[in-house]
């Protein structure tokens, strides 16, 4: 591991500060220290923020909003008791997500920034990564591409975001609220991820110098009747092989309104509006949760190995929508 | 705040890779000059002496290397040593009785022989306990999903999980 110096923020001033200079934000560094022991990050500078309280909070009893400091911890999240009740599809993408160790470390903020799991991009050299080094090449193209991304994918880069919790919050249309040396702004998570195109090393739409402060969810009726279904390799602790936020809002057995976002599959987190429409307004049967599950993953591409995951994946979306239909 | 380098002091020293840091571990105080890059497993491990929590992956993915920051279970191999300042630590070393006396999970993984080689056995353990405290061993289900980060090569699972169930209910008594 390449050496680094280690520095503690008392205020968020203090790591902007660090920031501008070319310093790595710490949190629970699940995967900051993960990929530095891999020498795939290499900062020279590290800047502990877990100290800042005033990002540590979150309140789900708010009328209007849900809002969750970005230090806020995946495990006390998920088991807060108004999300379990009222928001099951974000409680369920945050203890689907790793272990309890790693949730009981792991910030929401850093969470939505993970990095991806692609075999290629974590094993080094001498696999070429476009993602590692810019125009180096992708070994996935002619490798094992079983885990690789069916939706959002381009010649240079086909790496999944392994995020859970970003598919729920593009389902609920949420926005975090960030700090950078221009001032603060707000962005829906749906913009906060980047498709590779040609350059799939610039992951995100943050400047460099800007720290994600706060989550924000609007309140809404679509939680109740909502659910992220998770599909593995292993029952529990890995990531997904296909994943579904999904949410309904019922008027008798007609769908009012429906939300579908994909995990696993692509390359950022996936909404897909197209079979959300084919939804609203309909009755719910299980046929319309298949033209439904059939619409999310129109567009997907297949590698060589990794096919299975659209019939999957639509299935995943059929089932998630049939426990969603339980609740609403 | 001993020995941590704040933004202003960081500036005027320049990097030099190397901190004092002091950790209280089941309740003993221990001031370390270590490298800034060790994680507390290796600080635990290498330089304190307590040879419990395990190296396994050392990439956060066995479980092995389990211990409570704070009453919290975390891996110990993705946390910075440095970051464990100010907090108190507990490894397998702090969980019995002062007189020696095991902790009812040690006895109940022992009474459902719930361990092959062992190397996991610590942060099993350890997992186990923080498990049992956060609610999440009311049913085979739960014990099972909430020990998932704890990895047995042996196969040793279905006294893990028997264990668990009885030791809950001891601790809980």
């Amino acid at each position: 591991m390449q050496q680094f110096d280690y520095i503690r923020a008392v205020d968020l001033g203090d790591a902007l500060q660090a920031l501008g200079g070319g310093a790595k934000l710490l949190a629970g560094g699940t995967t900051l220290y993960d990929l530095m022991k891999l020498r795939i990050e290499r900062p020279e500078q590290i800047v502990d923020i877990n100290h800042l309280s005033e990002l540590s909070y979150f309140d789900t009893s708010g009328d209007r909003e849900l809002v969750f400091g970005a230090l806020a911890r995946m495990s006390d999240v998920a088991a807060d008791p108004r999300l379990v009740r009222d928001y099951p599809a974000i409680s369920e993408s945050l203890w689907r997500a790793a272990s309890q160790q790693l949730r009981n470390m792991a910030s929401l903020g850093g969470n939505l920034l993970q990095r991806t799991r692609c075999p290629y991009f974590r094993g080094g050299e001498p696999y070429a990564c476009n993602k590692r080094h810019p125009d180096s090449g992708c070994a996935a193209i002619e490798g094992l591409d079983r885990g690789q991304a069916l939706l959002g994918a381009s010649g240079a880069c086909s790496a999944v975001y392994p995020g859970d919790l970003a598919a729920a919050l593009v389902a609920f249309d949420a926005e975090v609220d960030v700090v950078g040396s221009q001032g603060a702004r707000s962005i829906p998570v749906e913009e906060l991820h980047r498709e590779p195109g040609d350059t799939p090393h610039i992951e995100t739409t943050l400047a460099p110098d800007e720290i994600i402060v706060r989550i924000r969810v609007p309140a809404t009726p679509l939680g109740r009747g909502s659910t992220y279904l998770k599909v593995r390799d292993r029952e529990s602790y890995a990531f997904a092989l296909a994943s579904a936020a999904v949410a309904l809002v019922m008027d008798g057995e007609v769908v009012r309104d429906a939300r579908i976002a994909l995990g696993g599959l692509a390359t950022r987190p996936w909404r897909v509006r197209a079979a959300e429409r084919l939804l609203i307004g309909r009755r719910f049967d299980e046929d319309a949760a298949r033209a439904a599950g059939e619409a999310a993953l129109e567009g997907a591409t297949p590698g060589r190995f990794n096919g299975f995951r659209i019939e999957l994946g639509v299935r995943t979306v059929v089932d998630a929508l049939t426990i969603a239909r339980q609740r609403a | 705040m001993t020995g941590m380098v704040t933004l202003s002091q960081a500036q005027s020293q320049g990097a030099t890779g190397r901190h004092s840091v002091t950790l209280t571990v089941n309740g003993a105080v221990h001031a370390l000059s270590i490298d800034a890059r060790t994680s507390l497993l290796d600080a635990l491990r290498e330089h304190i002496g307590l040879t419990g929590a395990k190296k396994g992956c050392d990439h956060g993915q066995c479980g092995a290397c389990t211990v409570h920051v704070d009453g919290r279970r975390i891996v110990s191999c993705l946390t910075l040593a440095a970051q464990a300042q100010g907090h108190e630590v507990t490894t397998i070393e702090g969980l019995g009785g002062d007189d020696g006396a095991l902790h009812p999970m040690q006895q109940a993984f022992i009474d459902h022989d719930a361990l092959q080689c062992g190397y996991c056995t610590p942060g099993q353990i350890m997992s186990a306990v923080a498990c049992v405290h956060e609610g999440h061993a009311g049913s085979l289900d739960d014990i099972r999903e909430y020990m998932s980060g704890n990895l047995c090569r042996c196969g040793a699972y279905v006294g893990i999980v028997a264990a668990i169930e009885d030791a809950a209910v001891k601790m809980q008594g």
